[in-house]
């Protein structure tokens, strides 16, 4: 067992974990956050994205004790002050998600794209999903859902 | 799904990584993890010790001079395609960088642990070979041709740790690849590049591992463009044969890539 420290959506958490544990497994299991969810568990579907130290990545494909001493956020972690996220906000009102499993590594994929990109064309955001798949197969209203929530914070930041 | 167990230990420096490897003869470096882990997962590997050298400070790094991009082992992909010094002085190299796997794991991969494990429908070692890189480990350089000796295997020794890759700066230059709509790997990827020493070709995906076709070299350093590999063959008995495509479907492949590569490193 190791001891492993980090933040976590702005808090502090240790735990003595297996060095094999995946993040995704201390996320759901140590920590209770079940938002990540754990699709193919073989790096292909997405649904597992949290940001580690900025960055969107597969917490399925890195393990907990990589991620001691970063800032991590996962889907739980977007909303502020009871006010959703204003990519969760665009998501909500483009119908961009159906069966809702991949919804928040659609979100967390989408959050980080639009860090990188902030404009972005449909066929960028499409091409950005690579890493990110939907079995209700919703992908028209998630890449209107991100183009709608780009434009939006946008707008914010030029109101800002 | 979980893998075997193992120590993991997260070295300070490189020299230290060195010692800890030479420690423990079952170790494995963790670079981006992002084959090493999933074959883990799926208990195909069984190291006794990741030794994770993503971290170190002196393997980060991305230097651009007159003729040679130099990137350290530690670089990941989503920091090869979005240097803006890559994309304007070997726009190719970036390109390539850009179209491996998804972003996510672009955050992850390392160009290092791309080349050390020699997958053979990765995409660096089409560049390394086709830009003739130097790479450069912690006994000394190789030549790319001299580096990638066969499917996952590469003239590294036991210890020895991929420090930086070096690619000189050539006149032309493209990446042009067929997915695999599922894993995303390359069915076939050509990478084609002019200097003023030649031209060469570089193949991945759909051998068993890197390759030159001499013959597309010869006919493109005559007239480099497309219509000069019209009738060049690819040997299909050199190719793989698997579910996603036969080899002569392979083959077809490569001179289509190989066309299409041309095209683009001429516009």
């Amino acid at each position: 067992m190791t001891a492993v420290s980090m933040t976590v959506n702005g808090n502090t958490v240790s735990a003595d974990v297996e060095d094999r544990t995946l993040l995704v497994y201390f996320l759901r299991e140590n920590l209770r956050l079940t938002g990540t969810h754990i699709g193919c568990d073989t790096s292909q579907c997405g649904a597992c994205v949290v940001h580690v130290n900025g960055k969107a990545v597969k917490s399925c494909s890195m393990f907990a004790v990589q991620a001691d001493g970063a800032q991590v956020t996962t889907i739980e972690g977007l909303a502020k002050d009871g006010k959703l996220h204003p990519v969760q906000e665009a998501f909500r009102e483009n119908h961009g998600l159906q069966c809702g499993f991949c919804t928040p590594g659609m979100i967390m994929t989408a959050v980080d794209m639009i860090r990188r990109k902030p404009v972005l064309d449909r066929e960028t955001i499409r091409a950005e999903l690579e890493g990110n798949i939907c079995r209700c197969t919703g992908y028209q209203n998630i890449v209107t859902s991100i183009e709608d929530a780009a434009k939006r914070m946008a707008a914010k930041d030029k109101a800002a | 799904m979980i893998p075997y167990q193992f120590n993991y230990h997260r070295p300070k420096s490189l020299a230290d990584a060195q010692a800890l490897l030479k420690k423990s003869p079952d170790a494995k470096l963790l670079a981006g993890g992002q084959t090493l882990i999933a074959t883990m997962k799926m208990r195909l590997a069984n190291p006794s010790d990741l030794i994770d050298i993503s971290g170190l400070k002196e393997l980060n790094y991305i230097r651009v001079d007159a003729n040679v991009v130099t990137i350290g082992a530690a670089v990941t992909h989503a920091e090869v395609a979005e240097s803006a010094e890559i994309r304007r002085a070997l726009p190719a190299l970036a390109e390539l960088a850009h179209l491996i796997g998804d972003p996510a794991v672009r955050h992850k991969g390392t160009i290092g642990g791309s080349i050390a494990n020699n997958d053979p429908a990765a995409d660096y070692p089409a560049a390394a070979v086709g830009l003739n890189a130097t790479i450069k480990t912690t006994e000394r350089s190789l030549t790319a041709d001299d580096f990638f000796t066969g499917m996952f295997s590469t003239a590294l020794n036991d210890g020895e740790i991929v420090t930086e890759i070096s690619f000189p700066l050539v006149e032309r230059a493209a990446y042009t690849k067929f997915r695999n709509p599922a894993s995303r790997y390359a069915m076939a990827g050509v990478f084609v590049a002019k200097s003023k020493g030649g031209v060469r070709v570089a193949v991945t995906g759909a051998g068993p591992g890197v390759f030159r076709h001499s013959e597309m070299e010869a006919a493109l350093a005559k007239t480099f463009s497309p219509n000069a590999i019209d009738g060049i063959r690819v040997d299909p008995s050199d190719m793989n044969s698997d579910i996603h495509g036969s080899a002569e479907y392979r083959a077809h492949l490569v001179s289509v890539m190989a066309k299409r590569a041309v095209a683009a490193a001429m516009k």
